[in-house]
């Protein structure tokens, strides 16, 4: 959807060129254009739009962190790995077509990576930590993805299933990550100079909460940069290709195998990065914090917000990192004890996505965006129809 | 000796319950074309009924029929309300709507009877294994009859859906769906009837699993894995192969349990899945080729 609409825009700025000269039909089309301008020309490249919404996108995290509490600041942390996780699974599932049940299992690679560096040593740097993270996370994604690839349908849900639920079996049987208990790390201290460059400009301290914080979203930020612009790449429109038929894709040369090893690395090394801000934020990486339902609510929070769209894995994450609270209040509202309370969130979660997939298989963000395209569809045909009647 | 013959014996029993299972998996794919990742949390929901059953002082054998008298009526209701939209569409959504299902009625589960951990009886039967002579043999009164109540719904079954007109009818529903219609079959009511029949075979599977054991709102969440795997091995099409499948991952699962540790099961069977799914991804008794496009 959101494709038409850039490949619309894009080709009526090539009017502008030879707008002069062209006929009366266009022309109103191209006087639109034109007073868009320099700005509009400049939005019409997806790598620049996107370096202006991941600039805006800084300003708001700034302000956000700035000015909450510092509890605040920890749940938005958790609003950031959530949602980079998320944006990888949209990569994967949105865009290529393949499901994982198991991203949850790649979040615990990266965790229990970060963790093992940091566990006697806080002075490895966080840049070292989370590369190392997303590095490991790559092999094992490797390897999972090769053998996913050959698989479709329900047969990748399954063994998907299957490597969620194995995941959390694996460090109780290697000694070394801690068995249930798990391993603990420390955040690694601030560098100092971050910390002044902070004290400098907001004449503030900046807490260790905040620190992650700032972290999280800033690789968020660019993570996300990075998946937009692959996903409106070659390698983007192949994906989609591929999930759209597969028959098709393999008659036009597309390589399946490979273009899906592809997606399936690049959505597992989103989930390894999540994975260590997780670790980091909660000081803990043991099984415990990756069971099947961190797996499960990945793939709500894509289908909530819209399969196929990053905005709306953002959505979704949000949904899922603020929406228990308000839940359990309202379970508790209802005279629930605390442990059940707690439960309705994911009911609320399961049941709306049961009515997405029946009522509006594209999400939230998708049904924003399929209006918001009827809408300029409409505006187009009544303007071109104007047009030709002033004309004839 | 000792040993061998306890796992061998425990294998068996566990390869029955993942049998069932794996037939209620079966069940639903040739009908509908759809892996029902929702059928373990159906039949916890199921055993809890069967719990409140006991709660009010009822006997066992009437915990027992409710809950799969329970499981007929979730797979139906099921079915006709909910999975019916998404039938023939797009196999995402159907995979995304079964695992909606699954963190709903889990959570559901949560909210009504609370996540702690339950007991479950074995009724009439005994917990403690026979002794013969020196032998210890670790088979409990409650483990047989998990082997023949599985026996006799397979036996059910086969009879259903080789002697009936009902059977017939549905098997015509799940070959293909068109001409049985042409042939004045009610597909719809078929499908409704294979869900709710899969179902019932899943809350057997579910009262099986949790009898002497505990129940909590996921307790069957290895046992979808193990039953998709076990389905999988004998060809996600066949029922005799799921039975098969079920065994042999029962007996492959217990040994590992007994000989290195419980915690390589759910890795055993990822590694028995990826085998199969490389190297047979037919299952192990397919001898065509098969070509999905």
């Amino acid at each position: 959807m959101s494709q038409d609409i850039t490949t619309q825009s894009s080709a009526t700025s090539s009017d502008d060129a030879t707008e002069g000269t062209a006929a009366t039909g266009q022309s109103d089309q191209g006087m639109g254009d034109r007073a868009r301008g320099l700005w509009g020309r400049a939005m019409d490249s997806n790598g620049t739009r996107h370096l202006v919404f991941a600039l805006a996108a800084f300003i708001a995290v700034v302000l956000v962190i700035e000015t909450t509490s510092d509890f605040a600041s920890f749940e938005f942390t958790r609003f950031g790995y959530y949602a980079i996780a998320a944006g990888g699974l949209t990569v994967l599932t949105g865009i290529n077509g393949q499901l994982s049940l198991g991203h949850g299992a790649f979040m615990a690679v990266g965790a229990y990576t970060a963790a093992l560096l940091l566990t006697d040593d806080r002075g490895t740097p966080l840049l070292v930590v989370l590369v190392a993270a997303v590095l490991t996370t790559l092999v094992v994604g490797v390897l999972v993805g090769i053998a996913a690839a050959r698989l479709s349908g329900p047969y990748i849900a399954g063994a998907t299933l299957a490597l969620a639920i194995a995941a959390t079996q694996v460090p109780l049987a290697v000694r070394s990550l801690g068995g249930e208990q798990g391993l603990t790390l420390s955040t690694p201290d601030i560098p100092t100079w971050v910390a002044d460059v902070h004290f400098f400009i907001l004449g503030t301290e900046l807490g260790t909460n905040q620190y992650l914080a700032y972290m999280t979203w800033i690789v968020l930020i660019i993570v996300f940069v990075l998946l937009a612009n692959l996903k409106s790449s070659r390698v983007g429109r192949r994906w989609a290709a591929i999930r759209d038929d597969e028959v098709a894709a393999e008659l036009v040369g597309i390589d399946l195998g490979r273009d899906r090893v592809i997606a399936f690395v690049v959505s597992t090394g989103a989930a390894g990065v999540a994975g260590a801000f997780l670790a980091l934020a909660t000081g803990l990486a043991a099984p415990g914090n990756f069971r099947l339902d961190l797996s499960l609510l990945l793939l709500t929070a894509i289908v909530l917000g819209g399969l196929g769209t990053l905005s709306g894995a953002i959505i979704g994450a949000a949904l899922l990192t603020y929406l228990p609270g308000y839940a359990s209040d309202a379970g508790a509202a209802l005279g629930l004890n605390s442990l059940k309370a707690a439960e309705i969130a994911p009911l609320v979660f399961g049941a709306v996505m049961v009515l997405v997939i029946l009522l509006t298989p594209a999400g939230l963000m998708g049904e924003v965006l399929k209006r918001r395209a009827i809408r300029r569809a409409k505006k187009r045909a009544a303007a071109q129809q104007s047009a030709s009647a002033s004309s004839a | 000796m000792q040993q061998l013959l306890t796992l061998s014996l425990n294998g068996i029993v566990l390869g029955s319950v993942y049998a069932a299972f794996a037939l209620a998996l079966v069940l639903i794919w040739r009908s509908t074309r759809i892996v029902n990742f929702a059928q373990a949390p159906m039949a916890m929901l199921t055993t809890y009924l069967a719990l409140v059953v006991l709660d009010a002082g009822l006997p066992w054998w009437l915990a027992f029929v409710a809950a799969l008298l329970g499981g007929l009526a979730i797979g139906a209701v099921t079915e006709r309300l909910i999975v019916r939209h998404v039938e023939g569409g797009p196999e995402i959504n159907a995979v995304i709507l079964t695992l909606g299902l699954f963190i709903a009625f889990t959570a559901l589960a949560a909210v009504i009877f609370g996540s702690d951990y339950r007991s479950f009886p074995t009724g009439p039967f005994g917990v403690r294994g026979f002794r013969a002579g020196d032998l210890i043999i670790a088979i409990t009164p409650f483990q047989i009859f998990t082997i023949i109540a599985v026996i006799i719904v397979l036996g059910a079954l086969v009879a259903l859906f080789r002697f009936t007109d009902i059977g017939l009818r549905m098997r015509a529903s799940a070959f293909n769906q068109e001409t049985a219609r042409l042939l004045g079959v009610r597909v719809g009511a078929m499908l409704t009837l294979g869900w709710a029949l899969a179902a019932l075979v899943g809350s057997l599977a579910g009262i099986l699993i949790a009898g002497g054991g505990l129940v909590f709102p996921h307790y069957m969440d290895a046992i979808v894995v193990f039953g998709f795997v076990a389905a999988v091995l004998g060809g996600l099409d066949s029922p005799l192969g799921a039975v098969i499948g079920g065994l042999i991952l029962g007996m492959a699962l217990s040994f590992v349990g007994g000989y290195i540790g419980d915690s390589y099961l759910a890795l055993t069977a990822l590694l028995i899945l990826m085998l199969v799914l490389t190297f047979k991804p037919g299952g192990l008794f397919s001898t065509t080729k098969t070509r999905r496009v």
